[in-house]
């Protein structure tokens, strides 16, 4: 680990003016300090906003707001969470270890990094840690990497399963930052690779998560489901985060999907979401669905079994919710 | 009775390599070659002495001279040439941790890189039949003619099972502490599995006489294998200490573990076996394709348990091993019987469906009278117990045989069977039982890294003198102690307690102090065929949706000699069959084609079985009396629990999925590129 | 940089280097060597302590991030030499054979008893279930033992938990 400097910040303001070129904010560091001992991050300055009062969970109308400090613990424990977004708090305990999980907060979870291999191993070559060096995981080990929206440059993912039901939830990621204040809807914090793999978000430098805005839960029943060959403490193959609200008449009126494990980003299925809402709530227009969103999936040799996982995924999950 | 140590080890205090308080300790931290094979043309430690606080950098440009004879994986430093991706080339001497590992990525290395080769096939052109595979077996024995007895068999069966890369991964990192006192006299706190052997090679290493040279192991945080013979770490920590004049710690870093520290070798094994019209064997043959390093030829003896299994008029066994550009492949829990049984025992799972038998009947109907290759006659063997128990208490004869049939919601249900064996043997050993003020202290060199030697050991001498184990200390864990064999090989207990109880025997009559060494009792021992035998019982669940394979029974059923310590028993069976179950279901090590070394070095890319895989596993034993083995009657029981796990879970995934995997880890992947 | 943790009870004052894990604190600089390094990434859960009462890696918290915490550690769960129902529970139910993973498992341990809330196998999320067998063993699936002591492990905490 290279030699930096520590500093904690007394509020979002002093953080983010604190932010100056090789800064990095420190979370709770499940990721960011492993990264740093592997030589991956080599910040000059850990700006320490573990602290800040960000950390509370507060309904706002038929609304709730996450601060960014909240541990993924206290979320997934927390009554107002469990009752209206189960499947949030479900993706949150499927996630790392308890103890990982009493320390990592929402943001972190959110601005965690990739688990491929070669990222994380500073003698081989990696677009996203060192643009230009080259993709090695493309004819190499990508038996767990990316089949949707990947490039030539990189076929990473994103290995969050909060960020998953996020996505499904169309939650709003609230930053504040030397450009001000903003507020960016999920998916779309996250960026697919194209020809910038070393960019993992939208955020700009210096750009701090506040808080994460959910908007009322959509009607109908939810799923959280994560496949991996370890019964715990591993991340997902695939995983799934879907909502499904079948009418009275027993079409789809409401579908949202997403993805885990398939990509730079956690993955709206809109292709099948599109496909289903006004059809009819039966396997066959499940696994048409399904197979209209996976028809854009560039699969390589070691991961083309996630195509068939995601599909069987997404038909499984949606018959359960429709049960 | 409780474990001896556990207390200490319950609160934290319990010492292990790294964590004896000694003043003014120095940091050690490794450089390792980023090429798969080529020379160090040029070492730039500069970059690395600048920074505050970096005592040394010791490389092939600046380090002591070691014994010529050195063992190429311990000579550290003593060539340009680089064998494999990983292999140490350099490292730091620094005042902190913190410091040694951030000047260890200062330290510039060049190399001229060569091209490399590290996969293994059975096709390699560089293959060849190695003299002897580990320990010291023939690689190659033929007894009959096998071709005859395929020819002849009503039903046959050739098949090619894959086994990849493992790592042992004990939670413990290999570490050592070094100090030398004013006298040149070398102390290493090291991770050992033994120390007397510990304190040969190292004292042969630096080309110091063996009374120059003191290893202390109190506490190991496991081996199962990787810490059987020394590791770099010890001889680095004593180069470095020597160098800067001050005691040097390292701790291997887990991924440098995957590097330097050993591993199972990938294995391809092909098998041919016939069986007549009455479930006979006709012929069995196994080969075995392996690899090793340029460095050192270390030849798995992944075969040699069929040499002791089945009865067959026709036996062929063999080994075929290629050097490659790859660390040295070395001991791990059960080397030869772990990846030669799940080959073996997959393959008569397949020979009973081809040949519409029962898996166990077919096993009971070739059980043989004296061991199948040597013709040694048994000094006991319980294999068919072990399987009618473990059917019965499996409820295994009202199975349905059908594959692919049992279905509760997506989960596809299937049960298997397969055997296990494990050599039962006994090394030369010596202890001293000393009386005091009415207590007795035992002393040997033994190594207690899990499995229970205290706690055994109190309990064969507490029985041999026929005294409360209360009153019995043991001391081991240290070379200064009398001259013990490793924990290794299940023959610590064999060995060490024979040495025991003839030291208390020799106490008894002299009433002050009892001496052994069991050379002579053990090279007196008679040539029979020792084994211990079990049978393993699977019970999986294999999603049809996501390919997931999930264990709800896990029963072993084991007959080792007489049990010493029911209650340590059944850990070491349990820890075995769970790591067995990490074999079947997800433990891989990737091997980098293009860059050379290992890919997924660490603890969330290398899974093992984690807490909430292995909820359902289950060890009994019969007791068996066996005469033959050594004064307490015993067989080792720290690898059998291993042996055959893969194979039982396996079957059972065939029997629930009605497809059959020959290549381990199963992993959804695979089972849904079958499947769907 | 100058912290000061209570670190079983004890009020510490260290000048520690800012990429100085808590875990090489307690190893290295504190003499209290309890807590394992087995991966030094969060990965194994040999490090595991209680910070401020929760249970986390020591490994993957700088010491500077947790300075004024209280932290706990293995040698901290029994009350003089009494010790703490897990520890004798450990004990009793061989809970362990190298004992690397078990500070580690006994501060997880301990931690998870006072974790209220659902783990990811608990069937109905709006309930604290009942700790059985399967919510131990899910709730303790980071910490790792590589001697495959996990039935007596869960059969152990299982005691202490009823």
């Amino acid at each position: 680990m290279k030699p930096f400097e520590y500093a904690r910040a007394g509020s979002t303001a002093e953080a983010v003016r604190d932010f100056g070129p090789g800064t990095m904010y420190l979370g709770g560091g499940t990721n960011l300090v492993d990264l740093m001992r592997l030589g991956v991050a080599e910040p000059e300055r850990l700006v320490d906003v573990s602290r800040l009062p960000l950390d509370t969970i507060e309904p706002a109308g038929d609304r709730v707001r996450i601060g960014a400090t909240v541990r993924n613990t206290d979320l997934a424990a927390d009554p107002l969470i469990r009752s209206r977004y189960p499947m949030l708090a479900r993706a949150v305990l499927t996630g790392a270890s308890g103890q990982v999980r009493n320390v990592a907060t929402v943001a972190g979870n959110l601005l965690q990094r990739t688990r491929c291999t070669y990222f994380q191993d500073v003698t081989r070559p990696c677009n996203k840690r060192r643009p230009g060096s080259g993709c090695p995981a493309i004819a190499g080990d990508h038996a767990n990497l990316a089949v949707l929206g990947t490039s030539d440059a990189c076929v990473a993912t994103h290995p969050s399963d909060l960020a998953v039901a996020l996505a499904a939830l169309d939650a709003q990621v609230h930053v504040t930052g030397p450009g001000g204040d903003r507020i960016i809807p999920m998916p779309g914090l996250h960026r697919l690779p194209g020809e910038e793999p070393e960019r993992d978000t939208v955020l700009a430098p210096g750009d701090l998560i506040t808080a994460v805005e959910l908007p009322p839960a959509p009607p109908g029943a939810s799923l959280y489901r994560k496949v991996r060959e370890r019964a715990s403490f591993a991340f997902a193959l695939v995983s799934i985060a879907a909502v499904l609200d079948v009418g009275q008449d027993g079409t789809v009126a409401g579908c949202r999907i997403a993805l885990g494990g398939v990509a730079h980003a956690p993955w709206r299925a809109e292709r099948a979401e599109r496909a289903l809402i006004g059809g009819p709530a039966t396997g066959e227009a499940f696994l048409q669905a399904a197979e209209a969103e996976l028809e854009q999936a560039r699969p390589l040799p070691r991961n083309a079994f996630k195509v068939p996982l995601a599909r069987n995924l997404i038909v499984a999950t949606l018959e359960e919710l429709a049960a | 009775m409780n474990r001896t140590e556990g207390r200490v080890k319950v609160t934290g205090l319990a010492t292990y390599a790294a964590e004896y308080p000694v003043e003014n300790v120095a940091y050690a931290f490794v450089v390792q070659a980023q090429i798969a094979k080529g020379r160090v043309k040029r070492v730039d430690a500069a970059p690395a002495l600048e920074l505050p606080g970096v005592l040394a950098v010791l490389s092939c440009e600046a380090a002591p001279r070691l014994a010529e004879d050195a063992d190429p994986e311990l000579a550290l430093f003593q060539s340009r040439e680089v064998a494999y991706r990983g292999q140490i080339v350099a490292a730091v001497v620094a005042e902190t941790h913190e410091i040694a590992r951030d000047a260890a990525a200062h330290v510039r290395v060049d190399y001229d890189a060569d091209d490399h080769d590290v996969r293994l096939s059975s096709d390699h052109p560089g293959l060849y039949q190695p003299e002897v595979v580990n320990p010291n077996f023939p690689s190659d024995t033929d007894k009959g003619d096998v071709e005859a007895g395929l020819a002849a068999a009503a039903t046959t069966v050739d098949v090619t099972y894959e086994t990849p890369v493992l790592h042992n991964n004990p939670m413990e990192p290999h570490a050592a502490l070094a100090l030398w006192d004013t006298e040149g006299r070398l102390l290493v706190y090291d991770t050992a599995q033994g120390t007397t052997g510990s304190r040969a090679l190292i004292a042969k290493t630096l080309g110091l006489p063996q009374d120059q040279v003191r290893v202390v192991s109190r506490h190991v945080g496991g081996g199962f294998g990787s810490k059987g013979t020394t590791r770099p770490q010890a001889i680095l920590a004593a180069l470095a200490s020597r160098m800067v004049g001050r005691p040097v710690k390292i701790a291997l870093t887990r991924q440098q573990m995957f590097d330097v520290t050993g591993y199972r070798t990938p294995t391809i094994q092909r098998l041919r076996i016939g069986v007549d019209g009455e479930g006979r064997l006709t012929a069995l043959e196994h080969l075995a394709y392996e690899q090793s390093s340029t460095l050192i030829e270390f030849a798995e003896q992944t075969t040699v348990p069929s040499r002791v299994m089945y009865g067959a008029p026709a036996l062929r066994t063999g080994h075929r091993l290629v050097r490659l550009d790859v660390a040295t492949p070395s001991w791990m829990r059960a080397p030869g019987e772990c990846p030669g049984m799940y080959g073996l025992e997959s393959a008569m799972d397949e020979l009973a469906y081809a040949a519409g038998l029962d898996p166990v009947e077919l096993r009971v109907r070739n059980d043989p009278e004296t061991e199948p290759d040597s013709g040694l006659p048994f000094s006991s063997r319980n294999l068919v117990g072990c399987l009618r128990e473990g059917a019965h208490r499996f409820g295994w004869e009202h199975r349905d045989p059908e594959p692919g049939i049992r279905r509760e919601g997506e989960w596809l249900v299937g049960t298997g069977v397969a055997a296990s064996t494990y050599p039962a043997r006994r090394s030369p050993c010596k202890a001293v039982a000393t009386m005091r003020n009415g207590d007795v202290l035992i002393q040997v060199a033994a190594a207690d890294i899990g499995t229970g030697a205290r706690t055994v050991l109190r309990r064969i001498a507490a029985g041999t003198l026929g005294l409360d184990p209360e009153r019995v200390h043991v001391e081991l864990g240290d070379s200064d102690l009398p001259e013990a064999p490793v924990a290794g090989g299940s023959m610590g207990t064999a060995s060490w307690g024979t040495a025991v109880v003839r030291a208390c025997e020799e106490l008894r009559r002299d009433g002050k102090e009892g001496r052994a060494d069991t050379t002579d009792e053990v090279k007196a021992d008679a040539e029979l065929a020792r084994h211990a035998f079990g049978a393993q019982f699977a019970e999986v669940r294999v999603s049809a949706v996501t390919g997931e394979v999930r264990v709800s029974r896990l029963l072993g059923v084991f007959a080792a000699g007489h049990i010493v310590d029911a209650k340590l028993a059944r850990s070491q069976f349990l820890g075995g069959m769970t790591m067995g179950m990490g074999m079947a279901l997800m433990e891989e090590t990737l091997t980098d084609e293009e860059f050379g070394g290992f890919l997924h070095r660490d603890l969330a890319q290398y899974h093992v079985p984690a807490c909430a895989d292995a909820q359902h596993v289950e060890a009994v034993w019969l007791d068996e009396q066996d005469g033959e083995l050594n004064p307490m009657g015993s067989k080792g029981i720290g690898e059998i629990g291993i042996v055959g796990t893969a194979a039982a879970i396996g079957n059972a995934v065939f029997h629930a999925t009605g497809h059959r995997f020959r290549d381990l880890p199963i992993t959804p992947p695979k089972i849904l590129a079958a499947r769907f | 940089m100058d912290i000061t943790l209570q670190v079983n009870g004890v009020p510490r004052t260290v000048d520690v280097d800012p990429r100085m894990s808590l875990l090489d604190l307690l190893r290295e600089r504190l003499g209290l060597i309890g807590a394992k390094k087995g991966c030094d990434h969060g990965q194994c859960g040999a490090c595991t302590v209680l910070i401020d009462g929760r249970r986390a890696n020591a490994c993957l918290a700088l010491a500077v991030a947790v300075d004024g915490s209280e932290i706990t550690t293995v040698e901290g769960l029994a009350a003089g030499e009494e010790l703490h129902p897990l520890q004798s529970a450990f004990m009793e139910h061989d809970a362990f054979q190298c004992g690397y993973c078990t500070p580690g498992q006994l501060c997880s341990a301990a931690g998870m008893l006072g974790e209220p809330g659902p783990s990811a196998v608990t069937e109905d999320i709006l309930l604290d279930p009942e700790l059985t067998p399967e919510e131990i063993s899910e709730r303790m699936s980071g910490n790792l033992c590589r001697c495959g002591a996990y039935v007596n492990i869960v059969s152990a905490i299982g005691e202490v938990a009823r």
